[in-house]
């Protein structure tokens, strides 16, 4: 018997496939972030309003929902609705409370985005996935209604869409595009070191947890509910900003039109082709996004100027821009940052191996 | 033997009906290892699941350190130190070996959401705690090769250990192990009961264990529990159970 008995097999351990994470230097960090101040004292006015500070909100809206999706596996379609609930606290608390500093309420605008989002988290325990997806679907279709609907929130403008009050802090005056950037880039810059400390805690280790396995999470002592809805709360919470400076520092008006669903399929594109779970998927993403329409439509105005008219260009572009994604998420499911993990290490191999 | 760390009365589960255990009632000695046994669908892995509340009985109770489990839930089970380990690999697939580990030890942490957000607090020292801890145990069980891998891209027998090692982090009093050597070969189950007779000696780890290989169930535990259809048939010490004729036949069949 024991002559028939199969050899063990060989340990058929290969290197890990899965890329280890970037490890990127403080001092890379810090460059990185010194370098995007001093663009703002170098580009032309125009980059502001059309590329900056687009991109650094959408990343921040993209940040928020990665936390959600990508670290703590809880589905949203809501990303608008929270991003209006920031914009319509924060409005109403500039109105009402003029005194407060600038920061502060968009500090309370946050919260607020936070409490909507535990609320419309609740479903999250007991439901899953797709279902899960369609309760925050109701919170994308009642939230923006309510603010349209009752004018109070609007403060009882006739068109329901205001403008922004002035941006002041500390004397300042952040209206100018050189100051709405600034404004911009510092709540970027904080908010995303707040979350990378939360994702690298063991509360970023429980949230991917349970996105990982639920049952055995709680088995091994981990608070489900305490962490969804605390993954709720913190993203809905940078969402809500990412909303109010969507609205104050990039628009100028504030709309409840302007968060609707398409905002929160945007957002999640961003994270789907940047990476789900990685803090700079949302930056690569959020660039991915802003810059590729402009990109196709510079190229198409230049290559076809005159043959074809403006309306179908528009409809090319969208079906080039949707065409890109599919083929992206072909070459890389896991988005454009683990492709970039890939290229990396191919060329740190480079001469070695191809 | 000492007294008992846990004891269990009476416990009945059904599923819509069906019964999967009946009126089971054992005690598990503090420091002992012991071995449920039986054929497949004799309800060990519901029994395992109603220790640490994953299932709720229907009737019974438990007794935990003294103290009775009224309503367990598996997050209660574990902060009272009941650590578990699945017969299909429950493993955090997407994170490393190391993050792993330290999910394990979610049961002990204390510093807050706000500390971690803002790195203030107790924050910085219970990271640093929880990775010593954490290498001490994947040092234990030596998987430190694989401290970096990602879980789901190692080979079974390696992801046992590493599902060990997220139980035993923590230090739990009773290490419930639902066949921690299926599908292994003869090497790699003198490999885990070498593991699972260190930590029950060094770490003074209770353990209850699911196994069906006779032999190394005869050779490690000190405590052997049968169940078949769902009812205890056999209880006691390894030759006991060897010699009860209850086992043999079901085990064995009945000569028709």
């Amino acid at each position: 018997m024991t002559a028939l008995a199969a050899p063990a097999p060989p340990e058929t351990v290969e290197s890990p496939e899965v890329l280890r994470r970037w490890r990127v230097g403080p001092l890379a960090i810090a460059g990185l972030v010194l370098a995007f101040y001093a663009l703002g004292f170098v580009v032309h006015d125009y980059w502001f309003n059309a590329i900056l500070i687009p991109f650094l909100i959408m990343a921040l809206a993209g940040l928020g929902l990665n936390l959600l999706t990508g670290y703590a596996g809880q589905a949203s379609l809501g990303t608008g609705a929270f991003m209006s609930v920031g914009a319509f606290a924060t409005y109403n608390v500039l109105l009402r409370l003029p005194d407060l500093p600038l920061p502060v309420s968009l500090v309370i605008g946050g919260l607020f985005g936070a409490l909507a989002g535990v609320i419309f988290g609740l479903p999250s325990l007991r439901i899953k996935g797709f279902y899960l997806t369609a309760s925050t679907l109701a919170a994308q279709f009642f939230l923006p209604w309510l603010f349209n609907q009752y004018g109070w929130f609007s403060n009882y403008t006739t068109s329901g869409s205001i403008s922004a009050p002035k941006l002041v802090f500390l004397g300042a005056d952040l209206s100018t595009p050189l100051g709405r950037y600034l404004l911009t880039l510092t709540s970027v810059v904080i908010l995303t070191w707040l979350a990378w400390n939360l994702v690298t805690s063991q509360v970023g280790r429980n949230w991917m947890a349970i996105r990982d396995m639920d049952t055995a999470a709680a088995v091994a002592g981990i608070p489900i509910a305490f962490n969804k809805l605390a993954s709720f709360a913190i993203s809905s919470f940078i969402i809500a900003i990412a909303g109010a400076l969507w609205a104050f520092a990039y628009l100028g008006t504030v709309d409840a039109r302007s968060f609707d669903l398409d905002r929160s399929f945007t957002v999640l594109f961003i994270i789907i082709i940047g990476g789900m779970g990685s803090i700079a998927g949302a930056f690569i993403g959020s660039a991915f996004v802003i810059l590729v329409p402009i990109l196709i439509s510079n190229v198409s105005a230049n290559l076809f100027a005159g043959a074809i008219d403006a309306g179908q260009s528009e409809n090319l572009q969208k079906i080039l821009f949707g065409a890109l994604i599919v083929y992206f998420l072909i070459k890389e499911p896991n988005g454009l940052y683990a492709l970039l993990l890939r290229a990396r290490r191919r060329l740190a191999l480079w001469p070695l191996k191809s | 033997m000492s007294e008992a760390l846990l004891s269990i009365r009476d416990v009945s589960l059904s599923f819509k009906g069906i019964k999967a255990l009946t009126a089971i009632s054992f005690d598990v000695a503090d420091g002992e290892i012991c071995a449920l046994i039986g054929p497949n669908g004799a309800g060990k892995s519901s029994l395992l699941n109603v220790i640490n509340g994953v299932y709720r009985s229907d009737r019974g109770e438990l007794t935990f350190a003294g103290k009775a489990l009224r309503r367990p839930r598996p997050r209660l089970a574990a902060r009272l130190g009941i650590g578990r380990t699945f017969q299909n690999n429950a493993l955090f697939k997407r994170l490393t070996v190391l993050d792993n580990v330290l999910a394990g030890l979610t049961r002990k942490a204390r510093a807050s959401l706000l500390e971690h957000t803002f790195r203030v607090g107790r924050s910085a020292s219970e990271s640093r705690h929880f990775r010593e801890l954490a290498e001490d145990t994947i040092a234990f069980l030596e998987i430190e090769a694989y401290r970096d891998w990602i879980v789901g891209q190692l080979p079974y027998g390696l992801q046992k250990r590493v599902e060990l090692a997220r139980a035993l982090v923590s230090r739990p009093r009773l290490l419930l192990l639902d066949e921690p050597m299926a599908g292994m070969n003869h090497d790699e189950k003198q490999e885990i009961s070498r593991f699972i007779l260190d930590v029950n000696r060094d770490l003074k780890t209770t353990i209850v264990l699911i196994e069906h290989d006779i032999g190394v169930v005869m050779g490690l535990s000190d405590h052997v529990v049968v169940l078949d259809y769902g009812r205890k048939i056999g209880d006691g010490s390894p030759q006991e159970v060897r010699d009860n004729p209850d086992v043999v036949t079901a085990y064995l069949g009945t000569v028709h």
